[in-house]
């Protein structure tokens, strides 16, 4: 098992299998929230579903929409465990906070260090705790 | 860093200002600390994003704020909606959905804000100056303000901006400071065609390049003429927001902040160059594209909302190449434009070439388009980006004369001198 510490944008745990994304994804017009799917057809993760995974993506991208579209997931019960990004994005975060305000539950959003970040792959299983520490159990599949 | 409130910040998050200005201040608060903010700063005019439907979520949350009293302090205009109020027959979805959709919006007008309905406040009366403190959301609307403006927003989202218009403040971070306004990568033109670089049809592609190598980072462009348009730099700038966290970007001898090379790098040298030549243009226009030219369905246009100006192009252009009868041809722009096409007669004559204007909305954020399914010709960046997975189209790029001519034929026309 891997352990590091990341940056925590918005508090909480979970644990769940790593879902990579190789590219950022704009959740709006990238996530449809009521089937967990992604359905950016341009994005090399096209067709997955994020419900209940841990999402690794590099950034977020595009549409200051993306908030709402994290805050309909989490009311549909079609959002990801938690979110793990390799940069900062307040837009992600700030639907997570609202999420939290408004039904007292959100992903946890927690931004990694570049050489953390690249040891998660696809499938490994992530559990994330509310101090931000990352425990990776490697995916033997 | 730690976070220091003002007196009247503390009253906020106490509650003196009542529950909705409360719950605004404790989002605003935490997303201060999330962003480590030293402090909050004022602002002076908002727009917003969350009128929008995207679930019943936001409207929960825009009742809740109403509910508690919420008013906006500084003038506020709303972005597009799910609705074009004037013309609700134009919503194709369920009743239900057009129902919490206009709600959505009435709930935003119920706090002060102005129901202008438009991804492009730029271009209507409330233009930011340069250099002042704004809170917008859109991504187009904000990179439009830093960028072709010199007014200084974050990308403010759905939520945090109508925190934001209800205390008139926001975290004193990012863009709103001078010194995190410096380019970071250069992208240099080279030996581009003089006929493209005065071509509307550049500037989509050019955005749409710059933001998939930028991702959040602010470009520099050299090579861009001084004589580029508002509209151009409108359109260079949604598309690199599309494609990328574009929210910033300078164009040497064109925007305001980078009269000079000097200037856009606040006197340093860029993390990194790329040379643009032609062949990556062509390359960048390609994967606009999600299928080969072919039949068409659908041609929108406006997005961003189409301007006056815009709309002057393409009157001779639809006299004289009306759309064929069986293909969709819808123009997005907002209510003081489509006032302005009334008044002068051009309304009548789009109509009465089978176009339609819509306003309040637009094509990729609700279901308004009549065809099933199919290929959506734009001249516009966003709309090919965004169009395949919010509404399911194909997409094909071209410019204005080329969606022109190929929605009078039904099918894909290509001006070859464009890219040569």
């Amino acid at each position: 098992m891997r352990k590091f510490k990341g940056h925590v944008l918005v508090t909480g745990t979970a644990k769940g299998a790593a879902l990579v994304l190789p590219e950022p994804l704009s959740l709006w017009g990238g996530l449809n929230p009521k089937s967990g799917e992604i359905i950016d057809r341009r994005h090399p993760c096209s067709g997955q579903i994020v419900t209940g995974r841990v999402l690794v993506l590099p950034a977020g991208r595009g549409s200051s929409s993306a908030s709402s579209i994290l805050l309909e997931a989490v009311r549909m019960k079609t959002a990801p465990a938690a979110i793990l990004l390799a940069e900062p994005d307040g837009i992600l975060a700030l639907g997570a906070v609202v999420a939290s305000e408004l039904y007292d539950n959100a992903p946890p959003v927690v931004v990694l260090k570049a050489q953390d970040y690249a040891q998660i792959n696809d499938h490994d299983i992530v559990q994330i705790d509310s101090d931000g520490t990352i425990s990776v159990t490697i995916s033997t599949n | 860093m730690t976070l220091q409130l003002s007196p009247k910040d503390e009253a906020m998050l106490a509650g003196e200002f009542g529950e909705a200005t409360r719950m605004a201040m404790r989002i605003l608060t935490t997303m201060a600390e999330i962003y480590g903010a030293a402090h909050l700063l004022d602002i002076e005019l908002a727009h917003i994003d969350g009128c929008l439907y995207h679930g019943y979520s936001g409207l929960e949350f825009a009742e809740k704020l109403v509910a508690g009293g919420a008013q906006v302090v500084v003038p506020t205009t709303l972005n597009v909606g799910a609705m074009d109020l004037l013309h609700p027959e134009n919503f194709q979805g369920t009743a239900q959905v057009g129902e919490w959709a206009t709600r959505t919006m009435k709930a935003y007008e119920a706090m002060g804000c102005q129901p202008i309905y438009t991804c492009t406040p730029y271009q209507m009366t409330q233009r930011p100056t340069f250099g002042q403190q704004i809170a917008w959301a859109e991504s187009n609307a904000i990179v439009f303000a830093n960028s072709a403006l010199g007014a200084r927003t974050n990308r403010y989202g759905d939520f945090i901006d109508i925190c934001a218009a209800i205390t008139g403040r926001v975290p004193a971070v990012g863009l709103h400071l001078e010194e995190n306004r410096r380019g970071q990568i250069l992208f240099r033109l080279q030996n581009i065609p003089d006929h493209l670089l005065t071509d509307d049809v550049l500037f989509p592609v050019l955005g749409y390049l710059i933001g998939a190598h930028s991702r959040s980072r602010i470009p520099v462009i050299e090579g861009l003429r001084p004589d580029t348009t508002e509209d151009q730099l409108k359109a260079l700038g949604a598309a690199a927001a599309s494609s990328g966290a574009v929210a910033l970007f300078h164009a040497i001898g064109v925007t305001p902040e980078a009269e000079t090379f000097a200037d856009a790098f606040h006197g340093g040298q860029p993390e990194d160059i790329i040379t643009v030549t032609l062949d990556d243009l062509r390359a960048a226009r390609d994967r606009l594209a999600t299928v080969p030219d072919g039949a068409v369905q659908v041609v929108a246009l406006g997005s961003p909302h189409f301007s006056p100006q815009e709309f002057a192009q393409l009157m001779p252009l639809i006299a004289q190449y009306p759309p064929h009868p069986d293909v969709e041809f819808v123009v997005c722009t907002n209510r003081v434009v489509y006032a302005g096409l009334e008044k002068r007669g051009w309304l009548e004559q789009l109509q009465n070439a089978g176009v339609r204007v819509i306003v309040d909305t637009c094509v990729v954020v609700t279901p308004i388009v009549h065809s099933n399914k199919g290929t959506l010709m734009t001249n516009s960046g966003k709309f090919a980006h965004y169009a395949p997975g919010n509404i399911g189209f194909q997409t094909i790029f071209g410019s204005l004369m080329e969606c022109v001519r190929s929605a009078a034929l039904g099918h894909v026309w290509r001006d070859n001198s464009l890219w040569a």
